[in-house]
């Protein structure tokens, strides 16, 4: 029975625990539409109550098949959010998905990075987990976390692959951001890296493609925006996306663009997973 | 039980509508709504060109509802007709064009080229800037307005209904307005004009600052517009502006509204034009009601 990601459907909560501050980790019993999850899609979930409407999107952080579960981490970030940590198990919990088109887990590579930023971090455990399911000792997985201070799902990865942590704070490893990590201490790994996937903050994944630029990286961002439905029918999650890619359209940024530079495009439904090439800072 | 209403002489199988930029032209709702079912799918508007839209962030919600300024992004009348207009041909549904513009011209220019389309009619949104006036709204402006509407209603071939806006002292004023200039029908209302800020930011939450409110919140606004358009005029109603479920649809209609829209609820629920259908069928059959064009405007 194939699930409509469309069907708005009444899930029920596992678990709903915190797990840094402010951070949290959901357990949600999803039925069918656990088997259509792809690593890098997100779900939408509702908040009670007719005040707050609009669904707050969530990346998928880790898939259970066999107990037909999905688990999501998200940090509490307005009202919509602080809502959500109340939720309980058993208590019911409404559930949009898998929105998005997901991370592509097929290219050829055999040395794959991983970048993540807070909490951009957790779509890349279900991101690793599926690379290394697909193609086993065939790829190298090197993935690099950065945070603030408070450091989590960092030793989840380890199952994966080398985990390198950079924090603001220095509170834990490296003590700056993972772009000043790499160019310090990763030069070597960075030169036989094939593909990148990374989720983050914008000013991380803005230093991430003049560095990939820089050393001729291949990769993917997952991007955000402010969104309405989450499903492509609002045009509300728009970003700037190159319409040509060549050596000049490269300096394009968002404050010298022009009509003839771009397209908008939905975060919801042609992303929120784009080619780093296109995505305009 | 009759669902069926008669709206500028077009026969819609039921008065649930899309409103226009909640449902672009149906192809995101075709996996989960039967657009069959629904009585009429007001588009997304469509200028004469391109128009690409606001710089995002777009959206923000509000305490039940939310602001949007998404500035009317759309690929433009020829795409619309090359794309949507097929796609909804398919369907066994009525198909209303929402025309945007920022000159007289702009409007016309649609209208002229949906002329020979097989559309069942046009609704001109009049909220859009007039640039030639200094961005005010053609909609707020009883002399604008009925120009507007003369002018297209000179090239329409379709009926013309013309969707208000809200943002005015008396909008009985501008219905009247727009009556003179030849309207077919009119649709009420359009989104409220709203603004939020993000006190830790200190700005603006919309890259536009201001933006369009909708959803629950503004329905009583709605319902009470409707219910003195409905006095004020002769034209027939679409009555929109926060419809959640079949409860709120009947109200409108009570009100006055011979059809109603359903806007922001769609991004909300996918199914919600359904659900909001099954809600008439129910008070209906609650209340003994044969025939849904009994109770339109049967308050006093």
């Amino acid at each position: 029975m194939c699930h409509n990601p469309l069907n708005k459907v009444k899930c029920r909560v596992i678990s709903n625990r915190e797990i840094a501050p402010n951070i949290y980790n959901m357990i949600i019993g999803v039925d069918d539409m656990a088997d259509s999850v792809k690593p890098g899609q997100f779900v939408n979930l509702y908040v009670k109550g007719g005040v707050h409407l609009l669904p707050r999107p969530i990346s998928v952080c880790g898939v259970n098949r066999k107990q037909k579960t999905i688990r999501v981490v998200y940090a509490v970030v307005g009202e919509g959010t602080k809502i959500l940590t109340t939720r309980q198990k058993r208590d019911s919990i409404e559930v949009l998905g898998p929105l998005g088109n997901g991370f592509n887990i097929n290219v050829e590579a055999q040395h794959i990075l991983l970048v993540g930023g807070g909490v951009g971090t957790p779509p890349l455990l279900e991101t690793a987990k599926k690379l290394k399911e697909k193609k086993g000792t065939a790829v190298k997985l090197t993935i690099v976390l950065g945070f603030k201070n408070d450091v989590y799902l960092a030793d989840e990865f380890k199952a994966y692959g080398d985990v390198h942590i950079a924090t603001d704070s220095g509170s834990k490893g490296f003590k700056g951001n993972v772009i000043q990590m790499m160019e310090s201490e990763m030069k070597e790994t960075i030169k036989n890296i094939d593909y990148v996937y990374a989720c983050g903050p914008t000013p991380m994944l803005k230093g991430l493609f003049d560095f990939n630029n820089k050393y001729g990286l291949k990769g993917e961002f997952s991007l955000e925006e402010r969104m309405g439905c989450g499903f492509g029918a609002c045009v509300g999650c728009v970003v700037p996306i190159r319409r040509v890619l060549n050596e000049e359209s490269m300096k394009i940024t968002k404050e010298t663009m022009t009509d003839i530079d771009y397209d908008y495009k939905k975060v919801c439904q042609d992303g929120p997973v784009f080619n780093y090439l296109e995505v305009i800072f | 039980m009759n669902l069926g209403v008669k709206f500028c002489g077009i026969e819609f199988k039921n008065p649930v509508f899309t409103a226009s930029g909640t449902f672009n032209s149906g192809k995101e709702y075709e996996s989960i709504v039967n657009l069959n079912e629904i009585g009429g799918i007001i588009c997304k508007g469509v200028s004469n060109k391109p128009w690409k839209g606001n710089s995002a962030p777009r959206i923000a919600e509000t305490y039940g509802g939310m602001l949007n300024a998404v500035g009317l992004q759309n690929p433009g009348i020829d795409v619309f007709i090359k794309e949507d207009i097929p796609f909804l041909r398919q369907y066994d549904t009525k198909i209303i064009v929402n025309l945007a513009g920022r000159t007289i011209e702009e409007y016309c220019e649609v209208a002229e080229k949906l002329a020979s389309e097989d559309v069942d009619m046009l609704e001109l949104n009049i909220s859009c800037p007039n640039v030639k006036e200094g961005g005010v709204a053609f909609g707020i402006d009883p002399a604008m307005a009925e120009l507007v509407t003369r002018e297209v209603k000179k090239v329409a071939k379709q009926p013309l209904i013309v969707k208000l806006s809200p943002n005015v002292t008396d909008i009985t004023e501008i219905a009247k307005a727009v009556e003179a200039g030849g309207a077919d029908g009119l649709s009420l209302i359009n989104t409220l004009i709203g603004m939020k800020i993000d006190i830790h930011k200190q700005k603006p939450v919309l890259a536009n600052k201001m933006g369009g409110f909708s959803g629950p919140a503004i329905k009583p606004v709605a319902v009470r517009m409707v219910y003195q358009v409905r006095k004020a005029t002769k034209l027939p109603i679409i009555g929109l502006g926060g419809i959640m479920n079949g409860d709120d649809a009947i109200e409108f209609m009570l009100a006055g509204a011979n059809a109603i829209a359903v806007g922001t609820a769609n991004l909300l629920n996918p199914r919600a034009t359904i659900d909001v259908l099954e809600g008439i069928k129910t008070y209906m059959n609650l209340h003994n009601i044969l025939d849904i064009n009994e109770i339109v405007g049967i308050i006093e």
